[in-house]
Order: C-alpha cells, then sequence, then structure tokens
C-alpha cells in the first residue's frame, strides 16, 4: 500500500508546520504520562478518586455481564441435569442416606464443640458479612492482579477488608468508590498473607506471583516440613483476616516453602462477601481472655 | 427511456446520489471501537493471571495501520488516559506508552513507505511485544518474572490479524452514506 500524500508537505510551509506542531504535542504527551507515572509509582494512592469514579461509571455493564455468566451458567446445568434425571436421583437418594447420618454426627460434634468452647470461655458467634457483592472483572490483562466488586462505600466497604468466598479467601479491599470497589487478589505479587498449615502451627507468608500461583515462605527456616498437599489457612497474624479462612495447597516444594495453588479460584466464584477488618475482634478477645493473657498485653503495652 | 439498473448508481458504499459520508460516524467510531477495546477489564472474565490481551492498543495499532493520518499524532494522551483508568496499571503508563507506540509506528512508516500485512504484523508483534514488557516492569509489581507475559504475548500476536480484519470491516462501515443531503 501506497503512503499518504498527506506526509508529503513537500514545500508547503503550513504543511510543514503541521506536521512539525504534530510530534512536539504527541512528544508533549508522553512527556506528561511520564510524569504522571512518577507521581503513580511514588504515591500509588494519588490517582484513586479518580479511578474510583470512572470504575462506578462502567459498573453497572460489568454486573450485567456477571448475571450473564451465572445466568448461562444455569441454563447449561438445567439441560444437563434433565438428561440425568433418573440415575441421578437414584444416586441422590443413596447419598441422602449417608448424609441424614452424617449430619447426625455432626449435630453431636458441634454440641460436643459449644459445650468445649463454653469450657475455655470463646465466644461462639459468627461475624457477619459486610456485604456481599459479585465478582464483576479483574485486569486481566495487566500484570497486576485486581479484581473490581459490586459494592462500595455505599454498603459498608472500606479498604482493607477481607474478601472470602465460600471456598476460600480471595483477597482485600484496595480502593472504595461509592459502588463498586477494586479487590487486590491474593495472585497479585504485592499481596502477603500470613498463613499457617491447617494440621499444625506451621506458619508462613504466602505471597502472589501473578501468575496464578502463590509461593509460600516458611518464617522458621531449617528443615522444610511441607509437603505437596497440604493445605494453608489465614493465620489470623497481622489483625487483618480472620483465622481458618483456607487459603491454598502446597504443590511443589522450594528451598525455602512451596509452590501453593489456589483454593478459591476467582474464575470459579460469582458471589464474594466482604468481612469485616479482624483486628477489633483481636483486641475485644485479647480483652476479654484469661487474666494471664492480659497480663502479657499490659507487660508489653 | 431505458431504465437503469437500480444498482447503477451504487457502490460498496451506498448510493453515491443525494447521500454522503457522516463524520460522526466517519471519525467517531475508531475512536469508539477503540475505547470499547479498553474496557476488557469488565468482561465477566476472572483471570488469576495475565492472559488476555491489550485489546485497547491493538485496536489502536490495527486503526492506525489501516489508515495512516487517521487518527492525530497526539491521540495517545486521551486513550491511554482512559486506558489507565481501568486497566490496573499505575496512573501514567497508558499515557506514556500510547504515545511512544504511535511516534514508534510513525518513524517505522517513515523508514519503510510501501507497507503489506506481514510487516503491519511485524510492526504489531514488535510493538506489542515491547509494550507487554514494560508494562510488566513498570507495573509497581515486584520481583514479576518476564515470562508471565508470554501466554498473553503469543495470544495477542495470535489475534492481530483478526483484530485488524475486524477493523478493516469497521472501515467499510465507516464509510458508509448514511446522511441525506436536502
Amino acid at each position: 500500500m501506497a503512503p499518504p500524500a498527506s506526509r508529503r508537505t513537500g514545500s508547503n510551509k503550513k504543511a510543514q508546520l503541521g506536521v512539525f506542531t504534530g510530534y512536539v504535542v504527541a512528544g508533549l504527551g508522553a512527556l506528561f504520562g511520564a510524569a504522571l507515572l512518577t507521581i503513580s509509582l511514588l504515591r500509588p494512592e494519588t490517582f484513586n478518586g479518580l479511578r474510583t469514579m470512572a470504575a462506578d461509571i462502567a459498573s453497572p455493564a460489568g454486573e450485567v455481564g456477571a448475571a450473564g455468566r451465572i445466568g448461562t451458567q444455569n441454563v447449561f446445568d438445567a439441560i444437563a441435569g434433565y438428561y440425568r434425571a433418573g440415575s441421578r436421583n437414584a444416586e441422590l437418594e443413596r447419598e441422602m442416606e449417608i448424609a441424614r447420618v452424617r449430619l447426625a454426627e455432626a449435630d453431636a460434634l458441634r454440641q460436643e464443640n459449644v459445650r468445649l468452647k463454653a469450657l475455655l470461655g470463646l465466644s461462639t458467634d459468627d461475624t457477619p458479612p459486610v456485604a456481599v457483592a459479585r465478582l464483576i472483572g479483574s485486569t486481566s490483562s495487566s500484570v497486576r492482579r485486581l479484581g473490581y466488586i459490586s459494592a462500595g462505600r455505599n454498603d459498608g466497604v472500606r479498604p482493607g477488608m477481607p474478601v472470602t468466598s465460600p471456598t476460600g479467601l480471595v483477597g482485600r479491599v484496595l480502593e472504595t468508590g461509592a459502588t463498586s470497589s477494586r479487590v487486590l487478589l491474593l495472585t497479585d505479587s504485592e499481596s502477603m498473607v500470613p498463613v499457617r498449615r491447617a494440621t499444625d502451627n506451621t506458619v508462613a507468608f504466602a505471597e502472589g506471583r501473578s501468575d496464578g500461583s502463590l509461593r509460600l515462605r516458611l518464617v522458621n527456616l531449617g528443615i522444610n516440613p511441607i509437603k505437596p498437599g497440604d493445605v494453608f489457612v489465614t493465620s489470623g497474624a497481622g489483625g487483618l483476616f480472620r483465622p481458618n479462612i483456607a487459603v491454598a495447597v502446597a504443590r511443589e516444594i522450594t528451598r525455602d516453602g512451596a509452590i501453593a495453588h489456589l483454593l478459591s479460584n476467582p474464575a470459579a466464584t460469582d458471589y464474594v462477601m466482604i468481612e469485616p477488618i479482624w483486628q477489633r475482634q483481636a483486641r475485644e478477645a485479647l480483652r476479654t481472655g484469661p487474666d494471664a493473657d492480659a497480663q502479657a498485653q499490659a507487660a508489653q503495652d | 427511456m431505458e431504465t437503469l439498473h437500480p444498482n447503477a448508481r451504487r457502490d460498496p458504499f451506498g448510493s453515491r446520489i443525494n447521500r454522503a459520508q457522516s463524520p460522526l460516524l466517519a471519525y467517531g467510531l475508531p475512536w469508539l471501537t477503540i475505547l470499547l477495546g479498553s474496557l476488557t477489564p469488565w468482561l465477566p472474565i476472572i483471570a488469576s493471571a495475565p492472559i488476555l490481551p491489550p485489546f485497547g492498543l491493538m485496536f489502536l495499532l490495527a486503526w492506525r495501520l489501516v489508515r495512516p493520518g487517521l487518527l492525530p499524532l497526539w491521540a495517545g494522551l486521551p486513550f491511554g488516559f482512559f486506558d489507565d483508568l481501568y486497566s490496573g496499571q499505575p496512573f501514567g503508563s497508558g499515557i506514556l506508552l500510547f504515545s511512544l507506540v504511535l511516534l514508534a509506528v510513525e518513524l517505522i512508516e517513515i523508514r519503510f513507505p510501501w507497507r503489506n500485512f506481514w510487516l503491519d504484523w511485524a510492526t504489531a508483534t514488535v510493538v506489542l511485544a515491547g509494550y507487554l514488557a514494560i508494562t510488566a516492569v513498570l507495573s509497581g509489581a515486584s520481583l514479576v518474572q518476564l515470562t508471565v507475559i508470554v501466554p498473553q504475548l503469543v495470544l495477542s500476536t495470535v489475534l492481530f490479524p483478526v483484530v485488524a480484519r475486524l477493523v478493516a470491516q469497521l472501515d467499510r462501515l465507516r464509510l458508509m452514506r448514511v446522511r441525506r443531503i436536502n
């Protein structure tokens, strides 16, 4: 294809000036971008207001898309269920028999749990979530792993609050708009969560690697006790996340920990819960705890 | 009098009598598609790794390569600004990189004035590879391995001809004579 004629200015002074001005303006635009970039790398929160406002404007469209995603899933499930109804029915009845037995066992265990907790003086009530929202989008073409949820300041969401799904921890709120928020997903390389092994107190940090997996770094270095398949949950250290939210499963062992994959894959998550920050409850637990703990706290203060 | 064939006064862009192109469509459509490309974070795809190509930049490149001179040289500033609002990158990286991309394409075009499909694809591949690598470095994330962008780069290289073909179709739509002249 031939080059466009408008580029060939010849001896036309006005056209020459026009082309030159174009280059100058484009260069100035690039410099302006570089300046903004420097500011936002040094002070990442500078342009929050602008971004959250833009997210508020675009989030209704994202919400429609998310609803569509969930809707189509249901449609396919419904059709598949219709074709396999007979065999499914028999299978479900058999499972229900087993489940009734398990339910009775679980009831017994729960009562025992309540009794033991009463003995220890721990409170048993679960904290209700601040809001329940849809995960409506993510920065799927950037190295940063940020998600968007459909709840914001108006729903009581504040930066720092943990975001969980029924299968585990998703991330924490980074910026809030009026009706939407940005969530730092666990796989972002800036995300770091204190975790422990579910079966004992092997503590570690779970850092994002930007490629969908987490790197677990042990706090106590020495012989690496992690085995592939170990489940890690939040430890509650740091006061942001409440303890015992499922986080990751170890996949391969490294020198100082393991590479783990996420338990709550955000791609399979429709609804998420935004929970209050754990810290205040941790303080209350300390205050109402046994005397020894209170004295230790006083000594620390 | 002989009747004319009904299509005698038509061309692929519509009737040539009493019709003209609409400036809004002709100049607005490229801007609209590029801005829509920047809205990919709102697609209901929740990815735990970067996989989707930067569609905003790909549409910008495709329009720039198929119609040199349609977008002003400073268009990287507004497009980059819009992209920054949603992309998750630190603010300003889009403005800087989109402006640099347009300048780079300009330089490539001066060096190789006669272009064809393969040169356009090679240009786009080089530009996208540079863009993805620099965004990974400038993302403000610590210790990101550059291998993270490889799937994204492969996908955007493969998808670029598709985007270019789509833009070529939109270019025909853009030049349809839709305005009635009285």
